[in-house]
């Protein structure tokens, strides 16, 4: 496939596996055997019975009536929020634990920035009785408070991160950092498509499952395994990654990845690291990044925390550069314009992350004969606290 | 042509120190005089940390440290700018070091050059991967008469250890236990048995210790097992004290040292 990685871990000429020598055992440990414990046959067996009977897969795919109305196409929802846990981030963690467990891993690290990978990650460390630590921004703690607490009742351990921008990019150096000081027990399930090779792969690979499923029901209810668009939001972009996967190699089928603008691309307070980004290095992995001059990494800003990162998944920078991908980015005002037209017409309270690609249908030019796929990665119910805030609907 | 690190090892083969500190901390302008003082004090080698806003492999200290020195304006043309005349003050051993994203914005062969026309002698980047060094950088490196050191820790195989020998022209530095810089949990930074395990491979690059040493007694340790020990943190945690640079860096040297002859 042109899309995928090649034997040196790279995307053309983004990816690698940039890391101190003090994690280049660990790292080269997995990549020697991920794709040999993914290919064995009771490791399938595990991961495929977990996701049918625990996760709840495979996700509907849900024709949107009244929006495909508004918007005069046709548009589908795969709904990753009805997963357990509330979004497309379980589909990773159920596979890295089990991969975890076969390295005779005891200690369970993960980082996050909405909570949802962080939740994700607690509920597969209980299911597996392993020990889970858990960083997290400082800001993003006060931002996501309910999922917070979902760790704790989880039994993880939720560290702040307070370095930086106290953001997923932080929490991230907090999690490198850890593995650094415990390198023979702990395992790092990294949340998105980003760090150094292995991971940008294994996690894509992990949610491939949601293109795999798209293509079997849009047959059923279409007539065609392709549609028209298939929108996905992106801040490192593992949900993306898994929603385009078995399309990276259909150019007929074309592929929105939606950042998030922020207060807008040119405020200074954004995260669209495809328009902001440069060529550079970060968390292990050679990509498009925010920085200055001087490769410092830019503080970005989002209102939504999965997509407050400076970098993005080397597959998706291979996806902008050699325009297999179409980069949109939606502002923090349109995306929670989003979240209120979606929970009104269709009755889905989507998160905030899942709104920027909800946001980005009008910018289509959809035509009423085309079949377009929005990725609903995640539900709004840890957002609801800014939902009430910012909607007047909290009765002050 | 040896370069001033090459010649250090040859002429003083054990109990070198070395000290790391980030340029620009805790003031812009520091850079020379801490060079200076450090030589005074009978210092060996000196690393120059070029503050990157997301170090990795650091512990508090030096991320807290490079924070400081990105907001007093260090950059590594301003850096460069420091070091302009450093060779007409000191001859001693200059390694820099620092994260890969910044170097590679300045333009990995500009930045060779440059630190060539300064004096400098040696590079450290944590997060430039041996394989990328050999396939793109190491012919480059001969060219400027850099050498550039590497990492290894308990942890690397011992055919990495033969590899990292094979490429490197300077001395191999080696990461005392599974940390991030700036580790003090241990009592000792004594692990016998990967030093042993090291010294017992007859490479041909000297080795000093580094991550955790911070006082007389894990100097002392680490200097019996390696040529010499590396100090960051703890330095920079007395730069950090109130009081002016020439006492607080003398003071500093003395404690680590004692009564040894430098």
């Amino acid at each position: 496939m042109k899309y995928s990685v090649d034997e040196n871990g790279f995307y053309g000429k983004f990816g690698g596996a940039y890391v101190p020598e003090m994690l280049y055992p660990n790292v080269e440990e997995l990549r020697e055997n991920y794709l040999k414990i993914m290919a064995e046959p009771d490791f399938q067996e595990e991961m495929q019975s977990l996701l049918r009977d625990y996760v709840g897969r495979p996700t509907p795919l849900y024709f949107a009536k009244r929006l495909s109305e508004k918007y005069n196409t046709n548009i589908y929802l795969k709904r990753e929020d009805l997963n357990h846990t509330g979004a497309h981030k379980i589909n990773n963690t159920i596979g890295q634990i089990l991969l975890a467990k076969r390295l005779g891993k005891t200690r369970i690290i993960a980082e996050t920035g909405a909570g949802q990978h962080g939740v994700a990650t607690a509920t597969v460390c209980a299911l597996m009785n392993l020990e889970c630590i858990v960083y997290m921004g400082e800001v993003d703690i006060e931002r996501q408070a309910p999922n917070v607490a979902r760790m704790k009742m989880l039994g993880a351990t939720v560290v702040p991160a307070t370095s930086g921008s106290r953001t997923l990019k932080d929490a991230t150096n907090e999690a490198i950092r850890d593995w650094i000081n415990n390198p023979e027990d702990t395992y790092y399930i990294i949340g998105s498509v980003v760090g150094p090779h292995p991971y940008p792969d294994m996690v894509a690979r992990f949610q491939a499952v949601i293109s795999e499923e798209m293509k079997a029901q849009l047959l059923e209810k279409t007539g065609s395994e392709n549609p028209d668009y298939v929108v996905a939001c992106v801040g490192g972009g593992s949900n993306a990654a898994g929603a385009f996967y078995h399309y990276l190699d259909t150019p007929e089928v074309k592929l929105v990845a939606v950042e998030a603008a922020g207060l807008g691309i040119d405020s200074g307070e954004s995260a669209a690291t495809s328009v902001l980004g440069k060529e550079g290095i970060i968390h292990g992995s050679r990509t498009l990044l925010m920085q200055t001059e001087d490769g410092q990494v830019t503080e970005p800003y989002s209102i939504s925390a999965g997509l407050d990162y400076p970098g993005v998944g080397p597959l998706h920078a291979h996806l902008h550069q050699s325009g297999r991908a179409i980069f949109e980015s939606i502002t923090d005002e349109e995306a929670l314009q989003a979240v209120l037209e979606l929970t009104r017409l269709e009755g889905i309270i989507p998160a905030l992350e899942t709104a920027h690609a909800l946001a980005a249908i009008g910018r289509l030019g959809a035509k009423p004969s085309d079949v377009v796929v929005i990725n609903l990665s995640g539900r709004g119910d840890k957002d609801l606290a800014t939902y009430l805030d910012r909607f007047n609907l909290d009765g002050k | 042509m040896e370069n001033r690190i090459q010649q250090l090892f040859a002429q003083k083969p054990q109990g070198l120190l070395s000290v790391y500190f980030t340029a620009g901390f805790p003031n812009l302008e520091d850079t020379v005089p801490i060079m200076l003082e450090l030589e005074k004090n009978g210092v060996d080698l000196i690393e120059i940390g070029m503050p990157f806003s997301d170090p990795l492999a650091d512990g508090p200290t030096i991320q807290q440290s490079s924070e400081v020195a990105i907001r007093n304006g260090m950059t590594i043309p301003k850096l460069f700018e420091q070091l302009q005349d450093i060779r007409q003050h000191t001859q001693i051993p200059l390694v820099l070091m620092g994260y890969l994203n910044p170097v590679m914005q300045y333009g990995m062969e500009r930045f060779l050059q440059k630190a060539s026309e300064l004096g400098i002698d040696g590079l450290i980047l944590p997060d430039l991967p041996l394989s990328d060094y050999v396939r793109e950088y190491k012919a480059l490196f001969e060219r400027y008469g850099l050498s550039n050191i590497f990492l290894i820790t308990p942890q690397t195989p011992e055919q990495r250890i033969r590899e990292i020998d094979t490429h490197t022209n300077g001395f191999i530095y080696m990461v005392s236990s599974a940390s991030v810089t700036g580790s003090t949990t241990g009592q000792s930074v004594v692990n016998t048995s990967y030093f042993e395990r090291v010294n017992g491979m007859g490479l041909r690059n000297p080795g000093i210790i580094g991550f955790g040493i911070h006082n007389h007694d894990t100097f002392t340790q680490a200097c019996n097992h390696a040529s010499g020990a590396i100090i960051g943190s703890a330095f920079i945690k007395a730069l950090a004290k109130e009081g002016n640079l020439h006492e607080k860096i003398s003071t500093f040297i003395q404690s680590i040292r004692q009564n040894e002859i430098a």
